[in-house]
């Protein structure tokens, strides 16, 4: 059964429903080609058919793209360059029936890389007003660029800044933006879109309405805008748009630091579709289209993308009958950096939030912090007046344990310290005996704060990361006591509120806290050694990072990372042992950006210095002499790709899938290298312990491979299957 | 035996916000944002399951014309589940008893189970109206389809009419104040000035000894304001806590300069405040996991001439309510008086014990008697605690409540004046 239907009305329109069968979503799957063809093909001829409307039957999305198992698929370049020349064979036979019957499009819900193609190719975009509605160009995100014409069309229907814009991000735009930019021709409600867009196609058709479509208007006050000038002096002329070209490109570069290729191949295809045509634009985008599906990069990209896919259905427990409790109230205890980013992230989702410090001082700072994020949105227009007051009246703050007794989550961010958690495990437990527990710790095992319940079977650890509206990764901690509906409901409750859940089990620092300590170690190392600060944060970010360890170590806290490191070593003994000069930092009150002293000058300059201060507490002071970027990158993801190993043997992670997941989005692993076990298989075990080896004969046993990569050296396997 | 007819009903939470002087601590906020702070920590603190809330029931004496239906944007902007149902109420200074009894016939009926009830006052954000000629003007102009049109709508409006109208806290049917209708109580009942600067001295006295015991603990939330919630306001701030009586004697009287005994002193002050109160069937209470506070016994309303003494009304309700509650004064514990003025409160006694007016007025029924001064008051009442109009029945329910309990006895009757010449009147009990 194909995903197209179509009815003709005795208005003479016909409405063709997309539907995949047996999908929640539509996407672009094997059949659509012939699916077009048949389709398109037969409404051309029917003399009955006026004109054509293109819908969803789907209740709340349009086409969300392209089938990404399709892709996945794909054996080589050649298949992945036919499959978009075919799609764009598809499109072009839509767009020509809409030179002889007006084609219209009634978008609501997502429309999204090969939805939004499917769209432009239409004679005509109407889009639902709903919040659910999007239209985006997201291929970049998967390493891919558009290949169903979408670099060629959208430039020709918004214009080349906006276009560059929308493709090179790969953003999405609601209903009323996308109205603005000439991307759709009306903004109707939901109820009456198909009513609309059949009167329009009618309208069209007998010639009633003419599409006219102005890319710029030209009306004075419009005139002094930016963007305007922008289009006007660059795009109309030869010069202006390889002016425009150049600047995109450098942007660009300067974000990617040149890791993703797909956004630089999208510039090229669109400005080989504006310069030469649309034929060899055509040509262009399905050959980068093939060339980048087979690229690594799109590969582990989706990967990751398939990654987090599975775990929207993993309950995070391997007993199938475990239901996760229904949380309609949380507690959180703590209003702090983190308690507060907490209760924002769970209020949002419409859970009631009753949270709690010390002291109404503390609360207040807390709900201030709640409120500056929701004010953000509002300022950015995500978010209603309205809505701004809904979520934050979900919030009721406290300073003892009153309307605690029907919280079905307790979650705690309090003063990371045993007997304070100890402590408040026994408040909980007497004021709040029914809820689960969850520790929002960082590095105390959860089965050393379970110490302190009657029943630790509701103690389940929580590892959120800062700041919490924006990180998007939960580290839910099964500890030995743990009962599996505690797990089950903390991540249930994390996937609510828009969180990727991993379920790790017990032990120091968990999963993601303890690869981090070895990197951070060994940046150390190479620090105290005598490198300079600026080439060791290059170093990574030149590997992909977002910051390097250096100033991560800024923005977190050295006294923190310290302290952690402390815990690490004494539980795993040598292999994290950090080096000795830098206890000294923490002695000399440099704390990192909170004091404002750290390796950087946090003063009034924009621009980041380093504080060369530092180097009079390292034993070779102002004269620096760094290793190479490539052995200083090598060595501090060793020690992270070693550590995940360790992870993975030692039983604290459930699958190399997990542990991927985890370092991409919660430590800023560079997901174009897919996580440190896609990392490791992409290298070979082999040559990660050949490599590891070396070190360890120079720098000892920190560098000492883990059991489980020597195995799989030996055994030629690899971390995952696929 | 049960005096009311239909399902017992439970008083099974309250909560108040501070009561603070209009224009003060809560001067940046509206009666909404009132009655979501205290709707909304009522409801956590009671630990009420938001899907068993059936109904809100809420006023504000001076309402603002964006909320027509208070009841229902505080239900919403407090966060309770979309589909409780709202409805809002008024009856001048008994409104948020009105809310009460409202939700008890209700509840009684077997229409719903459970209610939040309250009402909120911002004293400090009352509408401002211009006068009819520009309220018209304005009207027009919005019907003008040119420019020309809308200015010409303007061209009857004087300097004059452009003056925005105040609110007056006066009666539309009599035309006198508040004050000068207590004026004309105190002269005609022969109520002396000592006598009510010992009474407001009496309310201000016990209300700051209250405060000191901690009694208000249960009684009352700490709202946290201000852009960045830096301001904390913690408790009442019209209470004295250093009340002398010698000061009150220094007041001028306001509204009869020559012959006049109401003082600011002892008079009530415009206040800006909320109360709530949740109410339930009985037989719904435990399975709520609830306990009850107390139960709703009885209630009455009366009305007199408002031309005649408008705040005498509680002469009438009082003796009714006991009446429905088939009990005498003497089976009562605890009496609530709202205190409006000082006048007020002492003619409402005086006409209590005095046989005289239960002659000429109930038909020579037995006079109710004397309220013994120990059980009346005795956390003091509205004019050192503040009445914002509203909120004043909730708070009085709530308190009676809870000094209950603290003095392990059962029984009040709760006594409120209204405007318009109105009273109200409830029993409580607690077993």
């Amino acid at each position: 059964m194909g995903a197209l239907r179509a009815e003709t009305g005795p208005d003479g329109i016909a409405l063709v429903l997309y539907d995949v069968p047996g999908e929640r979503v539509n996407t672009l799957r094997d059949t659509f080609q012939q699916d077009f063809h048949e389709i398109f093909g037969r409404l051309a001829e029917d003399s009955a058919v006026k004109g054509v409307v293109v819908a969803s039957a789907k209740p709340d999305n349009f086409v969300v793209g392209a089938d990404v198992e399709m892709l996945a698929r794909t054996k080589s370049a050649i298949e992945a360059t036919a499959l978009a020349r075919g799609a764009q064979q598809a499109l072009q036979r839509l767009e020509d029936l809409g030179k002889r019957k007006p084609v219209v499009a009634a978008i609501h819900g997502p429309a999204l890389g090969g939805g939004l193609e499917l769209a432009l190719a239409c004679t005509y975009r109407i889009a639902s007003d709903d919040r659910k509605t999007q239209l985006g160009q997201p291929e970049v995100q998967l390493g891919l660029i558009p290949g169903g014409g979408g670099t060629q069309r959208l430039p020709a229907l918004i214009g080349i800044a906006q276009a560059i814009d929308l493709i090179l991000t790969g953003k999405s735009v609601r209903a009323a933006k996308a109205r603005k930019l000439g991307l759709v021709d009306d903004v109707v409600p939901r109820a009456i879109l198909v009513e609309v867009a059949r009167r329009r196609a009618r309208e069209l058709a007998e010639g009633e309405l003419r599409i006219e479509r102005n890319k710029v208007e030209l009306k004075l006050p419009k005139l002094l805008r930016t963007e305007v000038l922008q289009q006007i002096a660059l795009e109309d002329n030869p010069v202006g748009r390889k002016i425009l070209f150049q600047q995109a490109r450098k942007a660009l570069l300067a974000k990617t630091h040149g890791h993703y290729p797909a956004p630089e191949r999208a510039l090229e295809a669109i400005r080989i579709g504006v310069e030469k045509g649309t034929e060899e634009g055509y040509r262009a985008e399905a050959n980068f289209f093939g060339e980048l599906v087979a690229s690594d990069v799109s590969r582990r990209l989706v990967e990751i993308f398939f990654a987090t896919q599975t775990l929207k259905k993993d309950t995070g427990v391997d007993e199938p009958s475990v239901k996760p409790r229904d949380v309609e109230k949380a507690a959180i205890l703590g209003a702090g950096l983190m308690g507060a980013g907490i209760a924002y992230v769970t209020a949002d989702a419409g859970i009631t939030v009753r949270l709690k410090d010390k002291d109404d001082a503390a609360l207040g700072r807390g709900l201030k912090q709640i409120a500056g994020i929701l004010d953000e949105r509002l300022r950015r227009k995500r978010l209603s007046p309205r809505e701004r007051e809904e979520k934050l009246a979900l919030i009721t703050g406290t300073t003892d344990y009153s309307g605690m007794r029907n919280a079905d989550v307790v979650i705690e961010a309090v003063f990371e310290d045993l007997s304070v958690k100890h402590g408040v495990v026994r408040d909980v437990e007497r004021e709040a005996a029914n809820a689960i527990f969850a520790s929002n710790t960082s590095s105390i095992p959860i089965g050393l704060i379970a110490e302190a319940a009657s029943r630790p079977d509701k103690i389940v650890g929580m590892h959120f990361f800062s700041p919490v509206n924006k990180m998007p990764l939960l580290e839910v901690i099964r500890g030995r006591s743990t009962g599996a509906e505690a797990v089950a409901t903390v991540v249930a409750l994390g996937k609510r509120i828009g969180k990727t859940v991993i379920v790790v089990n017990d032990g120091p620092g968990f999963y993601t806290s303890r690869i981090l300590a070895p990197y951070i170690n060994e940046a150390a190392f190479i620090f105290t050694d005598g490198a300079a600060v600026e080439d060791i944060d290059r170093a990574l970010v030149d590997f992909g990072f977002p910051v390097g360890p250096m100033q991560l170590l800024d923005e977190v806290g050295i006294d923190v990372a310290a302290k952690v490191a402390h815990v690490m070593h004494d539980a795993f003994g040598g292999r994290l042992a950090s080096p000795a000069g830098f206890e000294k930092l923490v002695e000399s009150g440099r704390l990192g950006r909170k004091t404002k002293k750290g390796f950087y000058l946090y003063g009034e300059s924009k621009t980041k210095e380093v504080d060369r201060a530092v180097y009079e507490l390292t034993p070779q002071g102002h004269k620096r002499n760094s290793p190479t970027t490539g052995e200083i990158a090598e060595r501090c993801v060793l020690q992270m790709v070693n550590e995940a190993a360790h992870c993975l043997g030692d039983g604290i992670l459930r699958s190399a899938r997990d542990g991927d997941v985890g370092a991409v989005f919660g430590l800023g692993w560079p997901p174009f290298r897919g996580g440190p076990f896609r990392y490791a298989d992409s290298l070979g075990a082999a040559q990660v312990v050949e490599r590891l080896r070396s070190y360890q004969d120079k720098f000892g046993v920190r560098f000492t491979p883990a059991p489980k990569l020597v195995q799989l050296a030996s055994s030629g396997g690899k971390f995952h299957g696929r | 035996m049960p005096p009311r007819p239909g399902r017992r009903v439970a008083i099974v939470a309250g909560l108040r916000t501070p009561f603070v002087k209009a224009n003060t601590s809560f001067k940046d906020l509206s009666a909404l944002e009132l009655g979501k702070q205290v709707v909304g920590e009522l409801v956590q603190r009671a630990e009420i399951p938001a899907k068993a809330i059936d109904q809100i029931v809420f006023g504000t004496v001076i309402p603002s014309v964006e909320l027509p239906n208070i009841a229902r944007e505080v239900g919403l902007a407090a966060g309770l589940p979309k589909n409780v149902d709202a409805h809002s109420v008024v009856r001048a200074c008994a409104t948020s008893l009105q809310a009460m009894t409202s939700a008890a016939d209700a509840i009684a009926l077997g229409e719903i189970d459970l209610a939040v009830v309250g009402g909120s006052e911002a004293m400090s954000d009352v509408p401002i109206t211009y006068s009819r000629p520009v309220a018209q003007a304005v009207l027009a102009a919005s019907r003008g389809r040119s420019l020309v049109e809308k200015l010409q709508a303007f061209q009857h409006v004087s300097a004059k009419d452009l003056l925005p109208v105040p609110p007056a806290i006066a009666e539309y049917s009599t035309g006198l104040s508040m004050g000068e209708s207590a004026e004309k109580m105190a002269k005609e009942n022969g109520i002396s000035r000592e006598a009510q600067d010992a009474w407001a001295h009496r309310s201000h006295f016990l209300a700051a000894q209250a405060w000191e015991g901690g009694k208000f603990r249960h009684e009352v939330m700490r709202v946290l304001t201000g852009k960045d919630f830096e301001t904390v306001v913690a408790e009442d701030n019209i209470v004295r806590k250093d009340s002398k009586l010698e000061g009150y004697g220094k007041l001028k009287p306001v509204f009869d300069k020559r012959y006049g005994s109401i003082t600011a002193g002892n008079s009530s002050p415009l206040t800006d405040g909320a109360a709530a109160l949740v109410v339930c069937a009985e037989e719904r209470v435990r399975e709520l996991g609830l306990r009850p506070l107390g139960f709703l016994r009885a209630y009455a309303y009366a009305a007199v001439d408002p031309g005649w003494q408008l705040l005498q009304a509680p002469a009438f309700s009082a003796p009714k309510a006991l009446k429905r509650a088939g009990m005498k004064l003497s089976d009562i514990d605890l009496v609530e008086i709202h205190e409006a003025f000082a006048a007020q409160v002492l003619s409402n006694l005086q006409a209590w014990s005095s046989k005289k007016f239960a002659d000429e007025h109930l038909g020579g029924a037995e006079p109710i008697g004397d309220v013994p001064d120990e059980k009346l008051n005795p956390r003091g009442g509205s004019i050192a605690l503040g009445h914002p109009f509203a909120a004043t029945g909730a708070r009085l329910v709530h308190q009676a409540l809870r000094e209950l309990d603290e003095k392990g006895k059962n029984t009040a009757l709760i006594s409120i004046c209204a405007a318009g010449g109105l009273g109200a009147a409830c029993v409580l009990e607690r077993t």
